[in-house]
């Protein structure tokens, strides 16, 4: 029993976050946001060479198959740079989904490419939390009707993976008849959604998750603890400018940080954020390690982080005065990447009434 | 990562859970106990002792278990404990017996941890003073050595079960020309020494759990000092650092957490039960994320500790996060009773035997006591964020 990330694990965060420190500045971030593209394709390219996008995936698969914890601790890296690169749901959850439900020649066809950093793959199961600007997916012999809505890494997707109401995931072309996909503008740059209308539209049906929703939880368990770990990583960040910012402005012939009201601030953020580090951790380990308290445990994450980030995003803002609001500082990209955060895969107050079901407290 | 269960400790799992079962019966009411003090009765403590379960890293010389340190074991016997809804032993007193454990002879240590480990020789901290709270280095309670012996004078204030207590351990100026740090010793004593005078300050809860103390002329045999002339402040420390880890102790937040759950169930509001309340339901789930945050939390610094790392900001804040929780947790239980949540002194139809309101109002007092939350977030922001401390002003 040891509470505590592995001399491998550490070396991972450290590779991931010595990369992006350099690869993935303010600058680039910005560019890629101001130009409204969908990803950094330069960034996503030196992360295939880091082996990011197989984490998840089987050796056998051409990845890395490392766990979940590894997954998340890269997830915290790339929300401390705000990296504009798809992950949650091409290179986690995607691939959770497949490896759950996928036939052998799905994975065959897919899991060697996502891992290869060939393919982004979209994914669609936000009707499955809670219908928005959509009645939801049926599926009727193999064809798809309905709308499926914030469809995640979906704006450029080579492929996609619609869940129907009745708990199936389908694999989709995107650019296949019957399929309109629409790219939604949202506050955060750095990461696509899109909607994606379905006219009897061609499926290629996991079959290990037709009949059982136990693939689709997982999958969206999975997605909730990356995300929770992203919020995680973009909060620190946030606390970490904030502190060094109240060593550096001046005040009243004072560095800021030595008044109590913004030291006060600055210690709140840190005593919020500090337990959220052994929620992700215990999360992401207990999913595979004790499976039994898995999916009560992304709930909390997810729905703890929230909570924690939108606060953390908030006083970092306020710490830093004025200049927090500016686009020029450009701490709106991580206040923004926790925004989104928050509400994707379900928001706080819904993914606790999950956990309210889980432990059949209703 | 490494959370699994060997056989070994699933075994000591089933054994906790057989003693619980079979013991529980015997075992002291929660409502007024601050987690880890000697207030729960000596034959519960005896029990546990024998079995472990209590005073279990203290070395079988000093009256402990004996046992090596295991997280594991700790966790698994803080947990069952909670699952059972049953206090915790304790370890002496976790502010006194650490620091003597750390600091003090071979002749102290033999004096003072037996019995206190038994529960037979209880403590009061003599710190805070009436004009040195926050700023406890201003301390002014002096004394002098006369021959073989400290004389005593001056008063404290705050001094929670004084009345009770068969020993203080207090700091003193005993080097007054010194630097406000460097100038004050750590001694202890009996409360039966001639010249204490103990007079009880009543709480918003109605009962005298604080005290004033005064000295007059209290001699003390000189070698009743803990550490050295002088270093009393660094001893001090010592023991602050213990008692603020025993004020934010995840696992009997989590005890309290499940005796919330059990009574949201239990009881109802209109016919309706109230965990069918989604107000009170969210307000449940939202402390139950912080709470499991603050046990993970827990679990980290304690693995940090037993391989003698530096946990750095995860152990900062957790005694102003695990307060304030408790104080929360309380807030949520009483509201969620609404009318019945006011009932009070053994009243008719009051639930839980008033443990609810006792501990809204004695975890508000320990946000304050060993440390107030704003000093607490002083040192988080000073110590571990490296802020700069606010400018000094001279003394008037």
């Amino acid at each position: 029993m040891d509470f505590a990330l592995s001399e491998e694990q550490r070396m991972l965060q450290d590779s991931i976050s010595g990369y992006l420190e350099s690869g993935c500045p303010l600058t680039r971030v910005r560019e890629v946001a101001e130009e409204r593209e969908d990803r950094a394709d330069d960034i996503w390219n030196e992360l295939t060479n880091l082996g990011v996008h197989g984490v998840l995936v089987d050796e056998d698969y051409g990845g890395v198959g490392l766990g979940r914890l590894e997954a998340s601790l890269i997830a915290e890296a790339l929300g401390n740079a705000v990296a504009p690169v798809p992950y949650v749901a091409s290179s986690i959850m995607a691939p959770t989904a497949l490896a759950a439900a996928g036939s052998d020649e799905q994975k065959e066809a897919w899991l060697p490419r996502i891992a290869g950093g060939e393919v982004v793959v979209g994914v669609g199961v936000s009707e499955q939390i809670g219908r928005r600007e959509t009645e939801g997916v049926s599926s009727t012999d193999g064809k798809l009707n309905g709308k499926a809505m914030f469809v995640l890494d979906g704006g450029s997707a080579d492929v996609l993976i619609i869940a129907s109401d009745d708990g199936a995931m389908h694999l989709v072309e995107p650019n296949g008849p019957g399929i309109t996909r629409n790219k939604l503008k949202t506050i955060d740059r750095t990461r696509t959604v899109a909607e994606v209308v379905l006219d009897g539209a061609a499926g290629d049906v996991l079959p290990g998750s037709v009949g059982d929703r136990e693939p689709l939880l997982t999958t969206i368990d999975v997605g909730r603890v990356i995300l929770a770990a992203d919020t995680l990583g973009a909060a620190q960040s946030m606390l970490d400018k904030s502190v060094d910012y109240a060593k550096e402005r001046r005040q009243f012939n004072r560095v800021i940080g030595s008044f109590q009201a913004v030291k006060h601030m600055c210690a709140e953020m840190a005593a919020e954020l500090e337990p959220c580090r052994s929620l992700v951790w215990y999360t992401a380990h207990a999913y595979s390690a004790i499976p039994e308290e898995g999916r009560l445990m992304a709930c909390h994450a997810k729905a703890h982080l929230a909570e924690v980030g939108k606060f953390v995003a908030r006083k970092s803002t306020e710490v830093h005065g004025g200049m927090g609001i500016t686009d020029l500082l450009g701490l709106h990209y991580w206040f923004k990447r926790i925004g989104f955060n928050r509400q994707l895969l379900g928001a706080p107050e819904l993914v606790r009434e999950e956990a309210a079901r889980v432990q059949e407290w209703v | 990562m490494d959370l699994e269960y060997s056989p070994e400790y699933r075994a000591f799992r089933d054994e906790v859970r057989t003693f619980l079962d079979e013991n529980k019966h015997r075992a002291p009411n929660a409502a007024r106990m601050i987690p880890g003090r000697p207030n729960s009765p000596k034959e519960w403590q005896q029990l546990l002792i024998e079995h472990g379960y209590a005073a279990r890293t203290i070395p079988k010389e000093y009256g402990g278990y004996g046992a090596e340190p295991d997280i594991l074991k700790t966790r698994i016997i803080a947990e069952e404990f909670a699952r059972a809804r049953v206090p915790t032993g304790h370890s002496g007193d976790n502010r006194l017996v650490p620091t003597v454990l750390e600091l003090g002879t071979e002749e102290q240590k033999q004096w003072l941890v037996p019995p206190s480990v038994r529960g037979e020789m209880t403590w009061c901290q003599g710190y805070s003073e009436p004009g040195s709270g926050s700023d406890l280095a201003s301390l002014s309670t002096k004394a002098e050595l006369d021959g073989d012996e400290w004389v005593i004078n001056g008063q404290k204030i705050w001094t929670s079960g004084a009345q009770n207590a068969d020993m203080m351990f207090c700091l003193v100026r005993t080097e007054p020309d010194a630097p406000k740090h460097n100038g004050i010793s750590y001694l202890v004593f009996s409360m039966d020494t001639p010249g204490i005078e103990v007079r009880p300050l009543v709480s918003m809860m109605g009962d005298a759990f604080f005290n004033e103390v005064f000295f007059t002329d209290v001699r003390v045999p000189k070698d009743q000092i803990i550490g050295k002339r002088g270093e009393g402040w660094f001893v001090a420390n010592t023991t602050l650092r213990y008692e603020r880890g025993g004020l934010g102790d995840p696992n009997e937040a989590e005890n309290r957490l499940n005796r919330i759950v059990d009574m949201m169930k239990r009881e109802t509001v209109s016919g309706e039960r109230l965990i069918d309340n989604p107000i009170y339901r969210d307000r449940l789930l939202k402390l139950q994320g912080q709470i499991l945050a603050m046990k993970f939390n827990g679990m980290r610094v304690l693995s940090h500790n037993i391989k003698g790392e530096e946990p750095g900001m995860a152990r900062w804040i957790v005694k102003l996060n695990g307060c304030e929780l408790n104080h929360q947790m309380a807030g949520l239980a009483i509201d969620v009773l609404g009318e019945l949540g006011l009932l009070y002194d053994g009243s008719d139809y009051l639930r839980d035997g008033g443990f609810w309101q006792a501990r809204y109002m004695l975890d508000l007092g320990l946000i304050i006591g060993g440390g107030t939350a704003q000093i607490q977030k002083n040192m988080i922001g000073e110590r571990a964020l490296g802020l700069p401390k606010e400018p000094k002003v001279e003394a008037a």
